[in-house]
């Protein structure tokens, strides 16, 4: 376990290392890739600026509410589809059919509706993430025991103590998958939504590092949304396996 | 024929070294069909894997006809416990048993005529076309045995092939094994935790210690060569050599190694 | 009866569609009527020829290398514990940056044509299918594995014959992944620079406030996303046929 941390320590060195001297050798211009040490440098910079917080808080915003909104209401309706075989049956189509459909494919319809603002950007961050989120429900659903269901029925428990006491529990492994998928998902859509609409956040000060000219912030920023999406992802991990803990089964990868 | 010389395994490993194997010297000469009996947890699976050259072990030698056994012998083939993973599940039953013979480069005529007569051999003359899975665990294991009989080895190791079937499936499956050793010649070292199965199938049974694993005895098994499942299993003889297979293997049980 | 099901709720939902904007005065949503008539218009052949076919080859060209270059990397990487330990924090990181946000560090090196497109395309896409490549390596079956070494199955044949089809499962998901981040890299890669393309042509719209058009844009963007997940999944179901077979049989 300890070899293995000093490995990846290790890797991390050499990849900064290897910023650090493709540059400074000139094999590319440090014009389009500074050396790592300005990158931290600008990184540095960034942290002493208030508009750089007041960005990362934008992009958390819209992220927590984006993640929130499309977690109430993916298991809402994932249950209640779920639930209802003739509910499920009606919606397959539809969903099969709006699931693929690129939320960037929004970005204008919401810029005219909606201008450039937190609720363009929310649009798309929810579009993205329910849909992770609800099939994820739906297979959980799927996997219900039927022995487990039809003994609850047999000891007389009605729709809604069934969905408490064996819905639920079968699909909360599924939720938490979806959950997690959509945790990145969101961000994606949420800085992508900043860089080409403009709604305030990480994605506007990219683009504004970008069109002046100023490299290596341009590059800081980047590290930082790095940060960030491992952040999430490491954070989803834990809060996936806290919450499974009780589970006999840890689900693979292989089934997302 | 098979050497096994002075073998030892120790795995080491978070600073603690685990004797699993210690000095074991047998001979198995063509065309016999030993089995090796212990206790769970013996190391057989551990010795068999070092014969079969999957493991490098500690100390001493396996040889195979004179020819030290350092990476897979060529001409050994093997059949896990674990048929449900040792097949390959992308395939259907036809390319598992062929996919060792391309590896042999055979031309693709002699390849078709290997595939059909082992599987016909196995008794699975039209499951060709099927993959693993939608076969039975008992006919997933002869699967299993056609390829490595397709193979034309000179030895085969079986690991407890027949531990993770059930109780019918078993005896057919040990009538089975039976019958192609004595049709096909072929050397088969047996491995087993199963004391009735080691004396009904083999012409002798290696008697293992509990680990770091040393032989406790040498049997010869006089049963006749004809074995059924009614009248071998009922022969007071059968009785007798299971008695005392038992009674050894129980004895290596409760006798702790003063060492340990 | 399944046809009904099947086709029950778009067709109400479509119908709530037309009847909620039919005479619409409000200028950014016009009635549906108005868009479907100026569909046949905006997508002529040429117009598809000139804009969706370039975007279409320039996603296809950026998937396929990322497939190649995150396949052959994961099967390097993922049969090598130590090189695998090495180098994973680096591509945990590189995976969890948001791929968009490489459009314009890559418009840096590669200008805004064709290649910086593609280039974008790979370089999101590549993550998703490299770390699942490593898991799926990594996770291939022991027992699989000393079977193959016992048989002599060594060299390409191993790769071809155990590695790939074993990790297969996990790099198709990894693959099914890239692909919606390679449509988003798509469209985002033509709003940000380019002349032409599907992703160019909707933006334009809406800078013109050609609304209808741009609407047509969007559904035909949409209609694509759905095509290629078509696609995606008929691939899927060729490729992976005994591993859907595998599990349901294990399900029982």
């Amino acid at each position: 376990m300890r070899g293995r941390l000093a490995l990846g320590l290790a890797g991390l060195a050499g990849f900064l290392l290897i910023l650090e001297v493709i540059p400074r050798l000139g094999l590319v211009s440090s014009r389009y890739l500074p050396p790592a040490t300005e990158i931290v440098g600008a990184l540095g910079r960034e942290l002493a600026e208030t508009a750089f917080w007041t960005a990362l808080r934008d992009t958390l915003n819209g992220w927590v509410l984006g993640l929130l909104i499309a977690a109430v209401a993916g298991i809402a309706l994932g249950l209640l589809i779920g639930a209802v075989p003739l509910l499920r049956e009606l919606t397959a189509s539809t969903i099969e059919f709006l699931r693929p459909i690129p939320s960037v494919a929004l970005i204008p319809l919401v810029v005219v509706l909606l201008g450039t603002g937190l609720e363009s950007k929310l649009v798309l961050v929810v579009y993205a993430a329910f849909w992770q989120i609800l099939v994820q429900v739906l297979y959980g659903v799927r996997d219900v025991d039927p022995v487990a269901d039809e003994t609850a029925r047999a000891y007389g428990l009605d729709r809604s103590a069934r969905i408490v006491h064996v819905l639920w529990p079968t699909a909360l492994p599924f939720v938490m998958t979806g959950l997690r998928l959509a945790a990145a998902v969101a961000l994606i859509l949420c800085v992508t939504g900043e860089l080409v609409i403009g709604a305030p956040g990480l994605g506007t000060r990219i683009a504004i590092a970008q069109t002046s000219g100023a490299v290596a912030d341009m590059y800081a920023l980047i590290v930082v949304t790095g940060l960030l999406g491992v952040a999430i992802n490491v954070g989803a991990r834990a809060v996936e396996r806290r919450a499974l803990r009780w589970h006999q089964s840890v689900r693979s990868e292989a089934a997302v | 024929m098979l050497n096994v010389e002075g073998l030892r395994k120790t795995y080491t490993g978070d600073g603690r070294a685990v004797e699993a194997i210690r000095d074991l010297t047998f001979t198995v000469p063509d065309g016999d069909l030993t089995c090796l009996v212990g206790p769970s947890g013996c190391g057989k699976t551990t010795l068999l894997k070092c014969i079969a050259g999957l493991l490098t072990p500690s100390g001493g030698t396996v040889t195979l006809d004179g020819t030290p056994v350092t990476g897979p012998p060529p001409g050994m083939a093997v059949v896990f416990q674990e048929y449900g993973r040792s097949l390959f599940p992308w395939m259907r039953v036809a390319a598992n048993v062929e996919l060792p013979l391309r590896q042999k480069r055979l031309p693709r005529e002699r390849r078709r005529e290997l595939v059909h007569e082992s599987l016909a051999a196995v008794g699975l003359a039209d499951a060709h076309a099927a993959y693993p899975w939608q076969l039975s665990g008992g006919m997933q294991q002869r699967v299993a045995i056609a390829r490595a009989i397709a193979y034309e080895p000179r030895v085969l190791l079986m690991d407890e092939p027949f531990a993770a079937v059930d109780a019918q499936t078993r005896a057919d499956l040990e009538d089975l094994i039976r019958g192609l050793w004595q049709r096909l010649g072929v050397t088969v070292l047996f491995v087993t935790h199963d004391i009735d199965e080691a004396v009904y199938l083999g012409r002798r049974v290696l008697i293992l210690s509990s680990s770091p694993t040393v032989i406790l005895e040498d049997l010869p098994i006089d049963l006749p060569a004809e074995r059924d499942q009614l009248h071998t299993r009922a022969t007071p003889r059968f009785t007798e050599l299971r008695t005392h297979v038992y009674q050894q293997i129980q004895a290596a049980k409760n006798t702790v190694h003063a060492d340990r | 009866m399944r046809v009904l099901k099947w086709t029950a709720l778009p067709v109400v939902l479509i119908a709530i569609w037309w009847f909620a904007t039919a005479g619409s005065e409000e200028f950014y949503v016009p009635p549906l009527q108005t868009i479907i008539e100026s569909a046949p218009d905006v997508w002529t052949l040429d117009r598809l020829r000139a804009d969706v076919l370039p975007s279409l080859l320039r996603l296809l060209a950026g998937f396929t290398l990322a497939l190649i270059i995150g396949i052959a990397l994961g099967v390097l990487i993922g049969g090598r514990p130590r090189v695998r330990a090495t180098v994973e924090p680096v591509l945990e990181f590189l995976r969890a940056i948001p791929p968009p946000v490489l459009v314009p560090v890559i418009m840096l090196f590669a200008g805004i044509g064709d290649g910086m497109k593609v280039l974008v395309i790979v370089s999101g896409c590549v993550w998703p299918i490299l770390l699942n490549a490593v898991e799926g390596v990594r996770a291939v079956d022991g027992v699989l594995t000393e079977t193959a070494r016992s048989y002599g199955l060594t060299g390409p044949a191993r790769l071809w014959r155990l590695t790939l089809p074993a990790a297969g499962p996990q790099i198709v998901a990894g693959a099914r992944q890239a692909l919606s981040v390679a449509i988003i890299l798509m469209v985002i890669s033509e709003m940000f620079a380019a002349s032409s393309g599907i992703g160019f042509t909707i933006v334009e719209f809406q800078r013109s406030f050609a609304i209808p058009e741009m609407w047509t844009g969007i559904i035909v963007l949409g209609l694509l996303g759905v095509l290629l997940s078509g696609l995606f999944r008929l691939a899927e179901t060729a490729i992976l046929g005994w591993y859907h077979g595998l599990r349901r049989a294990q399900k029982g």
